[in-house]
C-alpha cells in the first residue's frame, strides 16, 4: 500500500468522523445506546438481584437488538447523503479509489461505535466492585459486541450506497439486520422446518448457519473462537464489496 | 491535453452521447453548448471519470482515464453542475479536505487554501458554515475546490449558473485568465459568454457534435445570421419544432 493510498483513506475518515461530531446524530445515538445498554441490565435483567457477576446473560445479551436499530442510524448517512447532496460526484472525481473512500467512511462510523461501547465501562467497574468476575468472558464479550455492531454497520453501508434517501436506507437496513439475527433463532428455525417439505430442511438449516446470533453467543461465552471472529470479518468484507459494486453500478 | 475519441454512452436503450470526439490543447478554452438534455453533462462526467463510457477513450495530459483513473484525476479540476458541497463543513475545512484529497499536506495545504480563498474572494466567509452561504458564495467555494491543486485540466459544468451579473463577469474573467496556461472545458447556456471567454466552441445536439470552431467561424456557418444566438437556434432544432415538422 502506497503512502498516498493511506493518506486518502485518512482524509476521508477525518472528514466523515468530524461530520459525526458536527451533527447531533453522534450525541443522540451514543446517549440512547448508553441508556439502553446500561438500563436494560438493571431494569429487565435485574443484574443486581443475581448471585453471580457474569455479564454475558444480562449485559451483552441485549446488544444485538440495540445494534439492529441503532447501527443503521449511524451508517445511513454514509453514502445516501453523498448521493443526495451530489457530493459523490466531487468525491469520485478526486484521485481516490472507491475502496479508499469506502474504508475511510466505514472506519469513521466504526469509531462512533468504539466511543459508544467504551462509554459502557461503568458496568464493568460495577461488577468488579460487587464481586470478582472472570475477565475472559467480559473481554471476549466486548469483542463480540463490537464485531456485531460492525457487521450491522457494513450491511447499512451497502444499503446506503444504493439509495439517496436516508429513511429508506434506515428501514431497509433494520429489516436486513432483524432477518439476519432471527434466521439462527432455534424457535424460528423450528417453525420454518416444520412447514417446509422435508427435502428443504437441509437448506433451512444451512441458511441458519449464516445468522449473526450463533456466532455472537459463541464469542460471548468467553471462548475466543477464531472461527466466529473470521465469520464477522468475512461478513464485513463481503458487504463492503457489495458497497463497491453498488457504487459502480450507480454511475455505470 | 484533453483527448476524447469516439465517446459513446448508452443508458438502457437511450443513447445519451453518440460518438463524440474532440481535443483541447493547452491555452485553449472550449465552450460546450447545446440545448438541455443534449449530453453536455454526461460527456463531462465521462471526461472527469465519474461515468464509465460505453465505449471510446479519454486521455488527460497523455494519461488514459480508463486505465489509470487516479493519476488522470490528479491532473483534473472539476466543478459539477449545481456546485455540490458538504453542508456540515466550513468553507476553510471543506477546502482543506479537498486539498488533502489532492495530496497537499502541511504548509502546502495552508498555502493552497489561502491562495484560492483570495482568488475566489472568499476570505470573509472562510470560517462560515457552507449551508449558510448564498448561492454565489457556494458556487465560488466549489470553484475554489476545483483549482486548489492548480490543475492542468479544468472542467466546469455551468460555472456561471445562478450568479449575479457582477459575479458572472468575475468568473468569466477568471476562466479567461486561467485559460492561458491550462486546458479548460466549460458548458453554458449563455451565448455571450462563449464570445467573451472561449477560444473555441462545440455545439452538441442529441448526443452528437453538430458544430466545432471559433466563435467567429461558428457565426459564418449559417448564412445571414448576425449572432451566435441565431446560429444556435438554427442548428439545434428544439423539441417542439421537431414535433411540428413531424
Amino acid at each position: 500500500m502506497r503512502k498516498r493510498d493511506l493518506q486518502n483513506t485518512v482524509a476521508v475518515f477525518k472528514r466523515e468522523f468530524l461530520a459525526y461530531f458536527n451533527s447531533p446524530v453522534l450525541y443522540v445515538i451514543v446517549v440512547i445506546f448508553l441508556l439502553a445498554a446500561m438500563g436494560f441490565p438493571f431494569f429487565f435483567s435485574r443484574i443486581l438481584d443475581s448471585e453471580d457477576v457474569a455479564l454475558t446473560e444480562r449485559f451483552f445479551v441485549w446488544h444485538p437488538w440495540i445494534y439492529t436499530v441503532l447501527a443503521p442510524a449511524v451508517g445511513m448517512r454514509l453514502w445516501s447523503e453523498e448521493h443526495r447532496l451530489g457530493t459523490i460526484e466531487l468525491l469520485l472525481t478526486m484521485p481516490v479509489s472507491p475502496w479508499q473512500a469506502i474504508l475511510g467512511k466505514f472506519f469513521a462510523a466504526a469509531c462512533v461505535w468504539l466511543i459508544g461501547l467504551t462509554l459502557t465501562f461503568p458496568i464493568v467497574w460495577t461488577v468488579c466492585y460487587l464481586g470478582n468476575p472472570d475477565m475472559g468472558p467480559i473481554i471476549s464479550g466486548y469483542i463480540a459486541s463490537y464485531l456485531y455492531a460492525l457487521a450491522c454497520l457494513s450491511v447499512t453501508c451497502a444499503v446506503s450506497a444504493i439509495t439517496r434517501s436516508q429513511v429508506v436506507c434506515f428501514i431497509v437496513s433494520v429489516a436486513f439486520c432483524i432477518v439476519i439475527a432471527l434466521i439462527g433463532d432455534p424457535g424460528v428455525t423450528h417453525t420454518i422446518v416444520s412447514t417446509v417439505p422435508s427435502w428443504a430442511e437441509g437448506v433451512v438449516r444451512f441458511v441458519s448457519y449464516f445468522s449473526f446470533m450463533d456466532h455472537f453467543y459463541e464469542l460471548t461465552k468467553g471462548i475466543f473462537v477464531f472461527r466466529d471472529v473470521l465469520y464477522f470479518l468475512s461478513v464485513i468484507v463481503v458487504t463492503l464489496f457489495i458497497t463497491n459494486q453498488a457504487l459502480r453500478s450507480k454511475r455505470a | 491535453m484533453i483527448q476524447v475519441k469516439n465517446l459513446i454512452k448508452v443508458f438502457g436503450t437511450k443513447v445519451a452521447v453518440d460518438d463524440i470526439s474532440f481535443s483541447v490543447e493547452k491555452g485553449e478554452v472550449l465552450g460546450f453548448l447545446g440545448p438541455n438534455g443534449a449530453g453536455k453533462s454526461t460527456t463531462m462526467r465521462m471526461v472527469t471519470g465519474y461515468f464509465r463510457p460505453s465505449s471510446g477513450s479519454i486521455s488527460l495530459c497523455g494519461i488514459d482515464m480508463l486505465e489509470n483513473p487516479e493519476d488522470a484525476k490528479q491532473r483534473l479540476g472539476y466543478l459539477p453542475e449545481n456546485a455540490p458541497l458538504y453542508s456540515d463543513m466550513t468553507v476553510a475545512s471543506f477546502l482543506g479536505f479537498c486539498a488533502e484529497m489532492r495530496g497537499l499536506h502541511g504548509a502546502d495545504r495552508t498555502k493552497a487554501i489561502d491562495r484560492v480563498l483570495d482568488m475566489c474572494f472568499l476570505d470573509n466567509v472562510r470560517n462560515q458554515s457552507v449551508d449558510t452561504l448564498s448561492k454565489g458564495y457556494r458556487h465560488r467555494t466549489c470553484f475554489a475546490q476545483s483549482i486548489i491543486h492548480d490543475p492542468d485540466v479544468l472542467i466546469l459544468d455551468e460555472p456561471t449558473d445562478g450568479l449575479d451579473p457582477n459575479q458572472k463577469h468575475e468568473v468569466r474573467g477568471m476562466i479567461k485568465r486561467m485559460g492561458q496556461n491550462k486546458a479548460i472545458i466549460f458548458s453554458t447556456h449563455i451565448l455571450e459568454e462563449v464570445e467573451a471567454a472561449c477560444s473555441r466552441a462545440i455545439i452538441i445536439d442529441r448526443g452528437k457534435v453538430v458544430a466545432d470552431g471559433t466563435p467567429d467561424k461558428l457565426k459564418k456557418l449559417v448564412p445571414g445570421a448576425n449572432s451566435l444566438d441565431e446560429v444556435f437556434r438554427s442548428i439545434t432544432k428544439s423539441e417542439t419544432a421537431l414535433k411540428k415538422a413531424a
